[in-house]
This record gives structure tokens, C-alpha cells and sequence, in this order.
């Protein structure tokens, strides 16, 4: 247990930092940014209670917004994700009837399933995040697509640290 | 009630939700509103200090660019010295000018945290109030405008950068003089901006320098870009054109803050002006 609560500690600190230092400044064609700091609320452990889930992802994007200047858009979206999650994962993982705890991660759920559940929550992270920052009909197009490239980036970013830091353990 | 409670619990992930977003876009929306109160942002202590140093590091790898930035600018600033200047009179002793008194005086400092590729971006300057930089006055860079200062804490201030979807400057072509109105072009090119709102009668040609008029904050006349395409949007009862930005920003290192002497005065006497109308 104690071991949950460390590893999850110093993943919120390594992701806030990696996100306002690395790849703040990190754009491609000033389309695509990738927000890699999200993956700290895709990893929260299933039995993580709502009354904690909420309030670590309202405080993971007001940390980020700290270092944005945007209060409260980083923090706004985060909470919208940490909402699809509980959606998400209450249709499609069962808990019952299950003799090893599986957790959110590519080596415990398997390549398809993370995917989808990465793919889902960052397009609804990132299509709030973008349209609330601009905040107008006039620039959809430029939105849209940032929004788009920029879902790719950051998918790409979470399978890759999954890939690297998640080993699938040999039964 | 205690139905009530099963239902809140039953449903505890979209109460929570609910809770939380308002917050958020509380925050989010009212963020211009309680500036003063609010502490989220880089002006404060720990973030405010993170970029510092981060910033000290950084600085090593963009030594060559700064040394050159500045070594054309002292010669710049050296070609206005009356020293290097040729004198076609014979002088006559000297002569303590009482006519010109200093109305602008630049602060020096450091960029410790900047950003080019969102629609609203913040430059987070290595000095504050402490320094006497205040709200609202102009950021320039030796190659032209950089923001308004929106925020100070007692060691950072908060720049809103021209890449900003809100920053508007008063600006004219220095040619021709005449005025319109500047922001960011909407495509999110760091190097783009436009100039809209411009007379129609106005014959603006390629290459043309913009440069800060009046109306604005800023001293009159100092560049913004130069206009790089006549024709980039049509429609519309007025002229625009689209400007190549003067300032890199992407690769900004040192700004000047203006402190303008007379703008308490000005502001002061406008404000008065506007309660006797009431």
C-alpha cells in the first residue's frame, strides 16, 4: 500500500516537472504539443476512490496551470478526464472474479485495452483543454487540428513510457 | 434523506464532477478578475524560482546568440552618441539642455520562462515591483515590442506576450502614418502578425516597417515588423495586411521594461475627466 502511495508520489512530481520544463517548450509545426502529465490519472490504481481520484486530478492541472499561467484550464480538463476514466473503466473492466488485481497499465491490461483507454481520455483531456484556451468559433479549423496532432503526440508519448517503464511480468 | 445519500454515493463520481469542474472554470474565468489575490501562476516564490534556475542552466547553451544580440546593439547605440557624430557648427561652450526632460526610462531584465506555440502565452520576467515595474507598462526587446506587463509579484512580474489571442497594440505604418490596430495573426505562426483596421486609402507596400504610434503605450515609433503580405484576408470595410515580426520569440534572452514618468499623470487626469462627465 505504502508502495502505491510513493510510486504514485513521485510519478505526479517527475510528470509535473517533465511537463513544465521539457516539453512546455516542445512543439512541432506549432500544431502538435503533447501533454504528457495526464498519464499520472491514467495510472491511478482502479480501487483509487473517487473522493481521492477528483481532487489528485484537479491538483495535478493546477499544478501544471502554476507553471502555464492558465488557472484553472489545465485543472478543468484533468477533471473532465478523471470523470471519463471512472466512465470508462466502469463499462469495460470487471473487478469481481479476478484472482490477481490487474491496474491501469499496458502490461496488466494489454496492448488493446490500454490503447483504447489512453486514445479516449486524451482525445476528451485535449479536446476541452484546446477549445477552452481559445474560446472562439472563428479559429475552429486551427483548434481542430491542433487538437487532433496534438492527441496523436501525446498518445504516442504515454505508449512509449508504457513500453519502457511497465515490463510485462512472466506467471 | 438517507435515500438522498444512497443517490449521492451511487452517483459520487458525477457530483464530484460537477464539484470540481466548477472550481476549475471558476478559477479559469475569473482568473483577469482577482489577479492580485490569485498565486497561480509564475510570479509566485517556489514556480517563479524553479524557472530561474532551470533558466541559469539553459543560458550556457544560447551564450554566442545573446553576445552577438548585444554587441549590435551597443553599436547601434553608439552610432546616437554625439560623440560619434560629425559636428558641421562650431560649438560654443556647453549648453545644459533644459528642454528635454527623460519621459521613458528602461529597466533591464531577463527572461526566465517563455513560450511560443499556445494562443495565450505568458513571459515570466526575472524582476518585479521590487525593481519598479508595475502593471500595464511595455516590454521591448533591441529588435522591438515584446508585451505589457500584466502581473508583478515582489521579484518576477508576468508579461503577456504579443503572441497573446487578447494583446492589441496601436500601431501605423512609420511611412505613411497611418494608424490601425495590431494582434497576433489567428494561424499561430510566432512569426506573423497582423495589422487590421487600417484606412482604406491607405497604400501600404511590401516591406513597409510597422512601428508603435500614440495611442499606445509604448514610445511612438518602435518596430513591430514589416508588412510581408497585402492581401491575407478579404471582406471587411477596412484594410489589413499581414507583418513579419521584428522579435524572435522563440529565442528571446534579455527585454527592457518602460517605465513611462508621466503615465500616473496621464491616467489620472483621464480618470478625472471621465468622473466629471458622469
Amino acid at each position: 500500500m505504502s508502495r502505491i502511495l510513493f510510486a504514485n508520489f513521485v510519478r505526479f512530481i517527475v510528470l509535473v516537472f517533465i511537463q513544465a520544463f521539457l516539453l512546455k517548450n516542445m512543439t512541432v509545426y506549432e500544431l502538435s504539443t503533447p501533454y504528457l502529465y495526464i498519464l499520472f490519472v491514467m495510472l491511478l490504481p482502479f480501487e483509487t476512490p473517487n473522493i481521492v481520484l477528483f481532487p489528485l486530478a484537479f491538483l495535478i492541472g493546477l499544478c501544471v496551470d502554476a507553471f502555464y499561467d492558465t488557472p484553472g484550464l489545465h485543472a478543468a480538463s484533468t477533471v473532465l478526464l478523471a470523470f471519463v476514466r471512472v466512465l470508462f473503466v466502469n463499462v469495460t473492466v470487471q473487478k469481481e472474479g479476478l484472482d490477481t488485481d490487474p491496474q491501469p497499465t499496458l502490461a496488466s491490461m494489454g496492448f488493446r485495452w490500454f490503447f483504447t483507454y489512453a486514445l479516449i481520455l486524451t482525445l476528451f483531456h485535449h479536446f476541452l483543454l484546446f477549445n477552452l484556451e481559445v474560446f472562439s468559433w472563428n479559429e475552429i479549423q486551427y483548434t481542430l487540428s491542433r487538437f487532433l496532432l496534438s492527441t496523436v503526440f501525446t498518445v504516442f508519448l504515454i505508449i512509449i513510457s508504457g513500453l519502457l517503464f511497465f515490463r510485462r511480468k512472466k506467471a | 434523506m438517507r435515500n438522498l445519500l444512497i443517490f449521492i454515493t451511487k452517483y459520487s463520481a458525477f457530483f464530484l464532477f460537477l464539484i470540481f469542474e466548477a472550481i476549475a472554470l471558476y478559477i479559469f474565468i475569473n482568473y483577469n478578475n482577482f489577479q492580485k489575490a490569485s498565486f497561480i501562476n509564475t510570479a509566485n516564490e517556489v514556480t517563479g524560482n524553479m524557472y530561474r534556475r532551470v533558466n541559469n542552466i539553459n543560458d550556457y547553451l544560447s551564450l554566442k546568440e545573446i553576445n552577438d544580440s548585444l554587441a549590435k546593439e551597443n553599436a547601434r547605440l553608439r552610432n546616437q552618441l554625439k560623440s560619434s557624430q560629425y559636428v558641421d557648427t562650431t560649438g560654443k561652450g556647453s549648453v545644459v539642455d533644459t528642454i528635454y526632460k527623460q519621459q521613458y526610462s528602461y529597466i533591464e531584465a531577463r527572461v526566465i520562462n517563455n513560450s511560443v506555440n499556445h494562443r495565450m502565452n505568458y513571459i515570466t520576467l526575472n524582476k518585479g515591483s521590487h525593481d519598479g515595474i508595475a502593471k500595464d507598462m511595455g516590454v521591448v526587446s533591441d529588435a522591438g515590442v515584446v508585451g505589457i506587463v500584466v502581473q508583478t509579484s515582489q521579484h518576477f512580474s508576468i508579461v503577456r506576450s504579443l503572441l497573446h489571442k487578447d494583446t492589441r497594440i496601436s500601431a501605423m505604418l512609420a511611412a505613411s502614418k497611418e494608424g490601425g490596430s495590431f494582434m497576433w495573426a489567428e494561424d499561430m505562426d510566432p512569426r506573423k502578425g497582423l495589422l487590421y483596421d487600417v484606412a482604406n486609402d491607405a497604400q501600404p507596400r511590401l516591406g513597409d516597417l510597422v512601428v508603435t504610434d500614440q495611442h499606445s503605450l509604448f514610445p511612438i515609433g518602435i518596430p513591430l515588423g514589416k508588412v510581408s503580405n497585402l492581401k491575407p484576408k478579404t471582406g471587411g470595410f477596412f484594410l489589413n495586411m499581414e507583418v513579419r515580426l521584428a522579435v524572435d520569440f522563440s529565442k528571446l534572452e534579455y527585454v527592457y521594461v518602460i517605465s513611462n514618468k508621466l503615465a500616473t499623470e496621464q491616467t489620472g487626469l483621464e480618470a478625472l475627466q471621465k468622473t466629471e462627465d458622469e
